[in-house]
């Protein structure tokens, strides 16, 4: 039983180490590969803490979450995005990587400070000291990650991680989450990928580049 | 009493007999793997012999500095070596001589007089390597302090004899998210403190982009020996601080006896040869980052040191 938990706390600092990971990548690629981890700790700790007390509604969330954010989203973004979106070496960022991750840092220590009191008034839910300040703090580092990143396809990977970080919180507070709720939330970001990735291609094809910066001015001449 | 002592000059002897051969088994993988035939395994030995040999060279307006470095330099590891784990897994003659902090303090020593001894020369190449090794130096160091502070913390102890027994028992330590995420960090340490590839190329003769190498530029014959065989045996001393204290105590030998103590030596020899397998596959897919990209790799390593504290702190 124990051993569970301490796999399920591994999976929440592999999971956290991972959206620093999509926070401080300079590359696409392996920005979505982080995302891809994450994704993939977020199953496990999804599936860890189904087992112990055995609910089927927290094997279903790892399930869904295995194919749509690992097998599913990944390939699609592969597949719509073309080839000079996705294999950018550098992504251009609105401040250097160590101050970003120096921010990071502190957004998680503050992630740990806040989930105090929750943590304190329902400590007889297994597993929430490891799952609420950890989710937290993934939600924070998406949000992050969505300020700091200037192009579009980082920008959704970091809106994704938030995402992810409030699965990550939830699977431990909601030990009986209906598995509609899950559906629903996992078609949702499913549209959501797929409406942002169409225009972030549209974007690309008439301008040139999907930093947002630079959008926000009109132009006449297509081609900067 | 008098097994202790002896015990603990013999993990001294495996250390300074073996660290060539890592090396040289270290260059031979990696030369295999680029399909290379590479060096013989004890080519390490016979360059030892060959500068033991020649004569040496010192330049008339080096100070002091300049001569004692490599002894400093070579007496560094052993003193390190005293404290630490090599073959037993219970505490030796000189174990509480100095904790964790004391031999990295020590392990440093050698690095602050290598730097010195390379502005001595006023060699232009070798300031510049001195003053790039100390901008990796005073970045790994955050790093180093927090990685030893959260493991005593998880141990409540210093000595690394009492910390390497924390992770195996019960066995459920050695999955704590702690333990993992802080082997994760003291890797990219020992990469960046080795000048190894995602920091510096130990194998470019490029004096320009050369950080580790530059220092001992200056030193021929004995001293150059003494240098290089001090190197290697940091470099051996770092990875028996990984995968005996930091990784888990496997292999030691925990009784009193002769034979227990000599088969631990082979025991050793093949955790660091995994060890050194893992690093093969790590220097032959990434290349070199840029000089000023190397405050990233440090910054994700000293993140990755502090997660691994909160975790542990706040469980």
């Amino acid at each position: 039983m124990t051993f569970i938990f301490n796999l399920n706390a591994l999976a929440g600092g592999l999971f956290i180490t991972a959206a620093f990971g999509i926070l401080a990548t300079r590359q696409i690629r392996a920005c979505l590969r982080f995302f891809i981890l994450q994704s993939l700790f977020l199953a496990a700790s999804a599936l860890l803490l189904g087992l112990s007390p055995f609910s089927i509604h927290l094997m279903a969330v790892a399930a869904i979450n295995l194919i749509i954010k690992v097998f599913f989203l990944p390939w699609f973004l592969r597949r719509l995005l073309s080839k000079e979106v996705y294999t950018r070496r550098e992504i251009s960022q609105t401040m250097t990587i160590p101050s970003a991750l120096l921010i990071a840092l502190a957004l998680t220590i503050g992630a740990y400070f806040f989930s105090l009191p929750w943590v304190e008034t329902a400590s007889t839910i297994p597993a929430i000291h490891i799952n609420v300040p950890i989710g937290l703090a993934g939600l924070l580092l998406g949000a992050l990650t969505l300020t700091t990143r200037r192009e579009a396809v980082p920008q959704l990977l970091g809106l994704l991680a938030m995402e992810n970080g409030a699965f990550f919180a939830g699977i431990a507070i909601a030990q009986g989450l209906p598995l509609i709720a899950e559906l629903a939330l996992a078609f949702d970001v499913l549209v959501l990928i797929f409406v942002a990735a169409v225009l972030t291609r549209a974007v690309h094809e008439r301008i040139g580049s999907t930093a947002v910066g630079r959008l926000s001015s009109l132009r006449e001449d297509p081609h900067p | 009493m008098g097994k202790h002592v002896l015990f603990n000059l013999l993990q001294v002897l495996v250390v300074m007999g073996f660290s060539p051969l890592a090396v040289g088994v270290l260059n031979r993988l990696k030369e295999i793997v680029e399909s290379k035939r590479g060096p013989s395994i004890f080519q390490p030995y016979r360059d030892l012999r060959k500068l033991f040999s020649k004569d040496e060279v010192v330049a008339n307006e080096s100070s002091w500095i300049f001569r004692v470095t490599p002894y400093v330099v070579f007496t560094a590891p052993v003193f390190v070596v005293l404290l630490i784990p090599v073959l037993t897994s219970y505490p030796l003659f000189w174990a509480f001589m100095g904790d964790m902090v004391g031999a990295g303090f020590v392990l440093a020593l050698g690095g602050f007089f290598t730097a010195l001894a390379a502005v001595d020369t006023a060699n232009p190449y070798g300031s510049m390597g001195a003053s790039r090794t100390r901008m990796v130096g005073f970045l790994v160091e955050p790093v180093f302090l927090i990685v030893f502070f959260s493991v005593s913390f998880v141990a409540d102890s210093t000595i690394p004899y009492i910390v390497q027994q924390k992770w195996v028992t019960p066995m459920a330590n050695f999955f704590e998210p702690s333990h993992i995420l802080l082997l994760v960090a003291f890797t990219m340490l020992i990469l960046a403190e080795k000048g190894r590839i995602p920091v510096d190329n130990p194998s470019g003769h490029f004096e320009l982009a050369m950080i580790e190498e530059s220092k001992d530029l200056e030193y021929s014959g004995c001293g150059a020996a003494l240098m290089m065989w001090g190197g290697w045996m940091k470099f051996f001393v770092l990875i028996i601080i990984f995968s005996n204290v930091l990784l888990a105590p496997w292999g030691l030998a925990s009784t009193m006896d002769w034979g227990a103590i000599l088969w631990a030596i082979p025991l050793i020899l093949t955790k660091i040869l995994f060890f050194i397998l893992f690093l093969v596959l790590i220097e032959s897919s990434l290349a070199k980052l840029r000089l000023f990209r190397i405050s990233e790799f440090l910054s994700a390593a000293f993140v990755i040191a502090v997660i691994a504290m909160l975790t542990s702190v706040f469980s």
